[in-house]
């Protein structure tokens, strides 16, 4: 009986394996490592209103990067997401003002579903890479958006008290937003989770052929992947217009780019097939963070960009050889 | 010949819709001639190079998000480098920015093959990196260009012997976009390294098992797209005297022009003609839609249909093609 076969393994190669085992591990480290910075590099930020200022703006990012979540699940990307966004949440303050709010809400709405729909079909059906098919696509949105701006520039626009209620309230110390986001959030996981559906997202992501030849119907999954997602982009939208109070024309514009690192951050490959929405989750509030940290550091513009890039391909690098340890 | 056809089937597609497109702009303005060709040329240069560099990447299987960012950069170091300069130290800064824009592309390639982060993943990070180095370097837009940087692409050709009526459908910039990509692009193709850029795009697994240096491929393939969008950043400088911090919508125009081009997205297939072509088509309608008085945004919209409705087509007649 040798004793070499009841040698531990060394703390360093366990530790990697626990992580590797929970990839959420690592991501909660890193965010608590940047709250803690924060905290040294100014003692007393991290309060309970900071807290909740953070939540409110990480909301947002999350939801859109859930967007990128699903689609990248079956290897595409919605790059429209921002448009969407932008779209409903303009014309939901310009239609707001002569409008019923149930009116406006579903006159918001409905470019959603229509670009989610094109999307879908463009995807799905005529197998146009999703890259190209959702940078078109929001193309034409941010066209159409302008169009229509021309028409309302006399009407003006307002913001109604329950968007800017759910988008900027705290209740006991509680962003509003969350009333939306958990529900949400809650159903993003499960549907990824236990459903059909989710398991059908991972499953084209992971091996489209076998799928098709195991009798799903490719096209109908796609598209009902991306008009959900653009739906959620323009809820998203309607959120973001309540938390900035300013509707412009790029509103949601600035958004679109960060969605993808969070969800990548998060552990979501962007071949497809392996991911989760929780990671997505934490990614958002890591880029929040991060975007914050990066202000307090009081450099130049420019420097912050270099600064964000560089930490987004270093974290993802990382995280990639954590979990591929296994 | 038949066989020609079937082989460059788009890219003949493409020839016929550009000719086309001149018909009917001349049909739309009687008046058109070859003062507004040579504008097109000029308002295509800064598109051309992008494409370019996006094509390069897009054949070898990657694809590059930050080249509209690079010609930023590029454009802004170049300006601020000649802004109040001797017109002779303009020749150091051509090289200088070129070589800037060859190390950081390899750059790219260089952390997509160490870090192993998809090629979409690390370009939208270094889109990041260099919008902010394109802002450190200047703030706002100015800087300067040197006198004969903007004189090369303006103005005609002069070829003694010809009449000046076809001479003057010969704009200097169309001259300088023809000469750069063949210089790069030609003898890159007869090449090895050519071979094997189509290679890793086609299948990576391939190319690694018959011998081709996959990662130095990569890198290289990556360090031509800075290139070319170093290129790209310079005529920008050159036709608008001045360099800008923020990115033109150039990568989208690039993504756009590549797909219509004839190159597919996942690699392996097409060339450079094809998206340069396209460039032209683009920019083409876009003129024709102006001449038409049509309301810029309409026109955007109309830009954005085209690409979705030529894509779709395109995706369509290869489905066709499969089956």
């Amino acid at each position: 009986m040798s004793t070499s076969a009841i040698t531990p393994v060394p703390l360093g190669r366990r530790l990697k394996r626990f992580m590797a085992d929970r990839p959420l591990v690592p991501l909660i480290i890193l965010l608590v490592i940047l709250v803690v910075i924060l905290q040294i590099l100014r003692p007393g930020i991290v309060n309970e209103r900071w807290i909740a200022n953070t939540i409110k703006f990480a909301i947002p990012l999350a939801i859109l990067a859930g967007c990128q979540t699903m689609t990248m699940l079956t290897g595409g990307i919605d790059l429209s997401v921002g448009t969407v966004a932008t779209m409903s949440a303009f014309i939901m303050a310009t239609q707001i003002v002569s409008q019923d709010p149930a009116v406006a809400f579903l006159l918001a709405m409905m470019p959603a579903v229509l670009i989610g729909l094109v999307n879908g079909i463009g995807v799905g059906v005529f197998r146009v890479h999703p890259l190209i098919m959702t940078l078109g696509t929001s193309l034409i949105g941010t066209g159409c958006l302008q169009v229509y701006q021309r028409t309302v520039i006399a009407s003006g626009a307002k913001i109604p008290d329950f968007l800017a209620w759910l988008g900027t309230g705290v209740t006991y110390g509680f962003p509003n937003a969350l009333l939306l986001f958990v529900p949400l959030a809650a159903l993003i996981v499960f549907t990824l989770a236990r459903t059909g559906f989710g398991r059908l997202l991972y499953a084209v992501g992971d091996n489209e052929r076998a799928t098709r030849l195991s009798g799903v119907q490719y096209w109908q999954v796609i598209t009902a992947l991306y008009v959900t997602s653009s739906m959620l982009a323009g809820i998203t939208g309607l959120l973001y217009i309540g938390l900035i109070k300013a509707p412009s024309l790029s509103l949601a514009e600035p958004l679109v780019l960060p969605s993808v690192a969070a969800a990548v951050i998060g552990g979501t490959s962007i071949f497809g097939g392996r991911g989760g929405y929780t990671g997505t989750i934490i990614g958002a509030l890591i880029l929040t963070v991060l975007t914050t940290l990066l202000t307090i550091l009081q450099m130049p513009e420019g420097a912050r960009r270099i600064l964000f890039g560089l930490i987004v391909l270093f974290v993802t690098a990382a995280y990639l050889r954590i979990v591929e340890e296994r | 010949m038949n066989h020609f056809l079937r082989r460059q089937g788009w890219v003949s597609g493409l020839f016929a819709l550009l000719i086309v497109l001149f018909i009917v702009t001349k049909l739309i303005q009687p008046g058109y001639g070859s003062g507004d060709f040579g504008s097109l040329a000029r308002a295509v240069l800064p598109y051309a190079f992008a494409v370019a560099a996006q094509t390069v990447v897009v054949i070898a299987g990657g694809i590059d998000l930050s080249v509209a960012a690079m010609m930023a950069l590029t454009s802004v170091t170049a300006a601020s480098m000649m802004a109040g300069a001797s017109e002779e130290y303009a020749l150091f800064v051509v090289p200088f920015v070129l070589a800037m824009g060859f190390v950081l592309g390899a750059l790219n390639g260089l952390l997509i093959v160490v870090t192993r982060v998809p090629d979409i993943v690390v370009t939208l990070a270094m889109l990041f990196v260099l919008q902010g180095a394109a802002l450190l370097v200047l703030g706002a837009p100015g800087g300067a260009a040197a006198e004969w940087l903007k004189a090369m692409i303006s103005g005609t050709v002069p070829i003694p012997g010809l009449p000046d009526a076809i001479d003057a459908w010969l704009p200097k910039a169309l001259l300088v976009l023809i000469v750069c990509l063949c210089v790069i692009w030609v003898p890159l193709r007869r090449s090895r390294l050519g071979l094997s850029i189509y290679a890793i795009g086609s299948s990576e697994l391939a190319a690694f098992r018959s011998g081709v240096p996959v990662a130095r491929t990569r890198i290289i393939a990556y360090a031509l797209s800075g290139l070319f969008a170093a290129m790209g950043g310079l005529a920008l400088t050159m036709s608008t005297g001045i360099g800008a911090p923020i990115p033109g919508p150039y990568l989208l125009a690039s993504v756009a022009a590549v797909v219509l081009g004839g190159v597919a997205l996942g690699g392996g297939k097409g060339g450079l003609l094809g998206p340069i072509v396209a460039v032209f088509v683009l920019r083409l309608v876009r003129t024709d839609l102006t001449l038409l008085a049509i309301d810029p945004n309409v026109t955007a919209i109309i830009e954005g249909l085209i690409m979705v409705a030529v894509v779709m087509f395109g995706a369509f007649i290869t489905m066709r093609g499969r089956q």
